[in-house]
């Protein structure tokens, strides 16, 4: 493990203050160091904690909101070669990712889906016939009559990935304190001091990647956003023999579903459980969770004999039209990256790279209109 | 070798064990009737295909997984042994037919 | 239907609590996953006569009369339920006959007991090492007994079964006695308290007298095990006053303590603490047996080991507790009540701390030394494996888990979650407490993905 050296540890002023240590703020992290912009990390937990260690993982330009397509392309140039970026291969595998349809409804679904994307220049999702879904899926049941496909869509370990942007930006001077939640932030001559149970830190700009804590920060930096904390459901089971590489969601139904490389099936989708910020406590809602499951079964009959072995929620922030934040703020030296909604995981390396220009006042080579935080300035706080 | 040394009930529970006969008493496991017809390894684990067997008899280790009438991943100590029943060993990750025709 | 009060478990503590609150009206459901009652210590009870008395002995058969007059209860008690799940809102899920459901009830009685403390050494995964309570459970059940076994390890369970093996005239190639000498000073700051259960110390001299007249090998300054065979047990090898014996034998049962069954209450999201002395979590209770969620209690060895007595009387107590808090009786009815199980329970539990002392389990068994000593055996981790992953930087148990598996398997953790904690407590130099257990959800047991997706929700209809 690399540590910063003693001297860094000890640094109270940076370039940069990185609120959250979830998968974006280390990617904003990373993607700032590698421009020579000095970062601190405060991290109230440890780095991955939350949502972004324990979501499934889907690395998925499948099915995105046409606003987050391009972020969504951006990002998977990043997936293509992850160990040039943060020298891990994250558990990234490209098995492709299917949304599967159970009747000619979906089907329809399906094909204006695409005519639409085709028609703002988006290629990348296609309509796969029955026959063609048998081939990547001999496992479906027999009412499954296609799906939209991404090929080179697919997913990685969430745990492990944040873990290794964590420690490629370390390696590049970051210094990150767990465990150090932030207890206030307030403007003091030109630069923002943040206030921890550690001691103060002070830097001219903050990124706030709080994630489900994002909208409470949000605030103390004068912008008001409704983001509500819900807890998304996972689970997973014991290993079974191989009979599914591709990732698959479902058309009509919440569902996401995956076997790994040792087995075991993880299974999600939609229904969530309570959460608890301030506690960082998770309540299941086993009646909610049995409605993706029988998706899943429905999908792939095999799965009835199927075992959980366990279940566990994250804690993850939505807005109210469920597109991420990611902007300015309304004062100086600010840049939101949070509300991700349950599908920022594939977004984090490329909106990182957003991030850092945001901060460093470089021009984002995308549009993030759709993104800006002054959407929410009529609707007020939550 | 196990043996019995209180043995007054009945043996009237008679199930296949990979094609063997295997008696047990009445209200007894799984388990427990075939660590008495002295098999001690229960099943192959799935990661390095080592042998295991049963170990905490309770139902808290899940050592004794075995494959009892078709159904993978059932705790045999916790299984009561009925005439009839088909007990395998379990090899590896449990094995399930891709069975199209499985109605959903 | 609904229910007053839920209790999960029928061995002592949730037996007597299903009789305490019938007696008062409470309308109950006692759920336990065996086909008949008793919870480990009393074992196949209904079953037993003179013959099981004879060898498993007068504390076993004492469970009897309790479970005939649970049995006679206007309860709803059912057997074969496999409960795996407690919410924070008591609700409680369960399965039966391949159907989950789920009910909820005011109060909820969580009864559910201990389990063996791990003993991760060299081998203890081959076939035909056991833990020395499943010898016991398989004489309860079955009469079956192991000849020419091994047993080793310390606590009172271990030279229990070794008695009852005598009694039942099963020979027993060794004892393997893993007592650390130095607890012996420690303990003896403890004695006067245990002196008020000069019974009970009178009756462990007898077993461990009884034994060595028997002409049964005993071993003891041992500071090493490891199982001897490579697809199968062969013996055991012993480090004793520094050098290395083997013993042959099939059969090896291993024992060094029992510790709570804590995953239905941590799934419950109850608080817990460390307890040094007995090296385990313990939920957190007040004198009502009340944990930290409202309307949630937890009575027996589930709670903090205390053995079958006084697992009889704080269910009793918690049983009062519960019907107290729903206004089933008053507060004057309910403390006059508990004064007796109070008595009881104080008497048990005096003998406690040094018993712990005594028998406390020493490092080098906790955590192991051998490189390839199996840390996780569900997910086949060895020490190096564990180890190696703490090196990269991990300071806890839950990224552990992230990382390289270990606690991921269908035990949840059960056999790996004390030596994993304390494995990281001691490369990381922090206390056991500090570090803290891996974070457990439901199902505590695996559950089948069909009665999950089938769920069930009982109601009052």
């Amino acid at each position: 493990m690399t540590t910063p050296k003693q001297s860094d540890e000890d640094k109270r002023t940076a370039d940069v203050i990185v609120i959250g240590g979830g998968i974006h703020g280390c990617s904003a992290a990373l993607h700032l160091v590698r421009r020579g912009v000095s970062v601190i990390v405060l991290e109230k937990d440890y780095v991955g904690r939350h949502a972004s260690g324990v979501n499934a993982g889907g690395v998925r330009r499948l099915g995105r909101d046409l606003a987050e397509v391009p972020l969504a392309q951006a990002s998977y140039e990043y997936w293509r070669d992850m160990p040039a970026l943060v020298d891990d291969d994250c558990g990234y595998r490209a098995t492709r990712y299917l949304k599967v349809a159970r009747s000619e409804s979906d089907m329809d679904a399906a094909r204006q889906r695409v005519a639409e994307l085709n028609a703002r220049g988006f290629t990348h999702e296609d309509v796969i016939d029955q026959k063609t879904l048998r081939g990547f899926l001999p496992a479906a049941a027999s009412h499954c009559v296609g799906a939209l496909h991404v090929d080179g869509d697919g997913s990685a370990l969430p745990f492990q990935t944040t873990q290794a942007f964590k420690r490629r930006a370390q390696k590049l001077g970051v210094v990150f304190h767990e465990e150090t939640p932030v207890l206030d932030i307030q403007r003091r001559a030109g630069n923002w001091r943040v206030d921890t149970p550690i001691g103060a830190f002070e830097a001219p700009t903050v990124v706030n990647a709080a994630g489900a804590w994002g909208g409470v920060l949000a605030a103390k930096l004068g912008d008001d956003v409704p983001l509500k904390a819900h807890a998304p459901m996972l689970a997973i089971t014991a290993r079974m023999p191989p009979f599914a590489t591709a990732v698959v969601g479902a058309l009509s139904g919440a569902l996401s579903f995956k076997q790994f490389e040792n087995g075991t099936v993880l299974i999600g989708g939609g229904v969530r459980g309570r959460a608890f910020p301030d506690t960082n406590r998770t309540a299941l809602d086993m009646k909610g969770m049995s409605q993706f499951l029988s998706t899943a079964r429905d999908i792939f009959p095999i799965m009835k004999r199927a075992n959980i072995v366990r279940t566990w929620a994250g804690i993850e922030g939505y807005t109210p039209d469920n597109l991420p934040i990611i902007s300015a703020g309304r004062e100086a030296g600010i840049v939101h990256a949070f509300g991700f909604s349950a599908h920022g995981f594939q977004l984090a390396p490329g909106v990182g790279e957003f991030v850092a220009d945001l901060a460093t006042g470089a021009t984002p080579k995308l549009s993030l209109d759709a993104f800006n935080v002054s959407r929410f300035q009529q609707l007020g706080p939550a | 070798m196990f043996k019995r040394v209180i043995d007054e009930t009945a043996s009237d529970v008679v199930f296949d064990f990979e094609g063997t006969e295997v008696t047990a008493r009445n209200g007894e496991s799984v388990a427990a009737a075939l660590l008495g017809a002295g098999v001690l390894s229960f099943r192959q684990t799935p990661v390095k295909d080592r042998a295991r067997g049963p170990f905490c008899m309770m139902g808290v280790c899940f050592d004794c997984l075995m494959v009892i009438d078709g159904q993978p991943n059932r705790q045999a100590c916790q299984v009561r042994a009925a005439s009839g029943m088909k007990v395998a060993r379990q090899i590896g990750a449990a094995e399930l037919t891709l069975d199209q025709a499985d109605p959903a | 239907m609904s229910f007053d009060i839920i209790i999960i478990g029928a061995g002592p503590a949730g037996m007597s609590a299903a009789i305490t609150a019938s007696d008062s009206g409470a309308k109950v459901l006692l759920l336990d996953d065996q086909p008949t009652p008793g919870g480990q210590i009393y074992r196949a009870i209904e079953a037993a006569g003179d013959k099981q008395a004879n060898i498993l002995g007068p504390d076993y058969m004492a469970g009897k009369p309790l479970a005939e007059k649970m049995r006679a209860l206007n309860i709803e008690y059912v057997s074969d339920a496999s409960v795996w799940q407690v919410t924070d809102e008591r609700e409680v899920g369960y399965s039966t006959g391949g159907q989950a459901r789920l009910v909820t009830a005011p109060a909820v009685i969580l009864a559910t007991g201990a389990m063996e403390r791990p003993f991760p050494i060299k081998g203890w995964t081959l076939p035909g090492v056991m833990m020395a309570g499943a010898a016991q459970t398989m004489l309860k059940t079955s009469g079956l007994a192991a000849e020419g076994a091994i047993f080793a390890g310390c606590g009172p369970l271990l030279y229990l079964v070794a008695h009852q093996y005598l009694q039942a005239g099963v020979t027993i190639s060794a004892i393997v006695d893993t007592t650390a000498k130095a607890n012996r000073i420690p303990a003896l700051s403890h004695l006067p308290g245990a002196l008020k259960r000069w019974d009970l110390l009178l009756k462990g001299q007898k077993w461990q007298s009884e034994i060595r007249k028997s002409g049964t090998r005993i071993i003891d300054d041992v500071s090493a095990l490891r199982v001897l065979g490579e697809t199968k047990a062969e013996g055991l090898s012993v480090n004793t006053a520094g050098a290395w014996l083997d013993i042959k034998s099939e059969h090896v049962f291993l024992h060094q303590g029992v510790v709570p069954n804590v995953n239905l209450s941590f799934a419950a999201g109850l608080d817990h603490s460390w307890d040094e002395r007995q090296l385990c979590w313990r939920p957190d209770t007040d004198t009502w047996c009340g944990a930290s969620i409202d309307g949630i209690f937890v009575a027996g060895d589930g709670g903090g080991i205390g053995g079958g007595l006084a697992a009889r009387a704080e269910g009793e107590i918690a049983a009062l507790g519960a019907l107290g808090k729903l206004g089933l009786i008053d507060t004057t009815t309910r403390d006059a009540r508990a004064k007796s199980a109070r008595a009881t329970l104080s008497r048990e539990l005096c003998i406690r701390p040094f018993l712990d002392t005594w028998f406390r389990p020493s490092d080098s068994f906790r955590v192991p030394i051998d490189d390839d000593a199996i840390i996780c055996r569900c997910e086949e981790l060895s020490l190096k494996d564990i180890r190696d992953t703490i090196e990269i930087g991990l300071v806890g148990p839950n990224q552990l888990k992230s990382f390289c598996r270990a606690g991921m398997g269908p035990c949840q953790g059960r056999f790996c979650g004390l030596t994993v904690q304390e494995l990281i407590a001691k490369q990381t130099k922090r206390t056991a407490a500090d570090v803290g257990y891996y974070r457990l959800r439901p199902p505590i047991k695996p559950l089948r993905l069909e009665e999950l997706a089938n769920l069930q929700i009982d109601d009052d209809t």
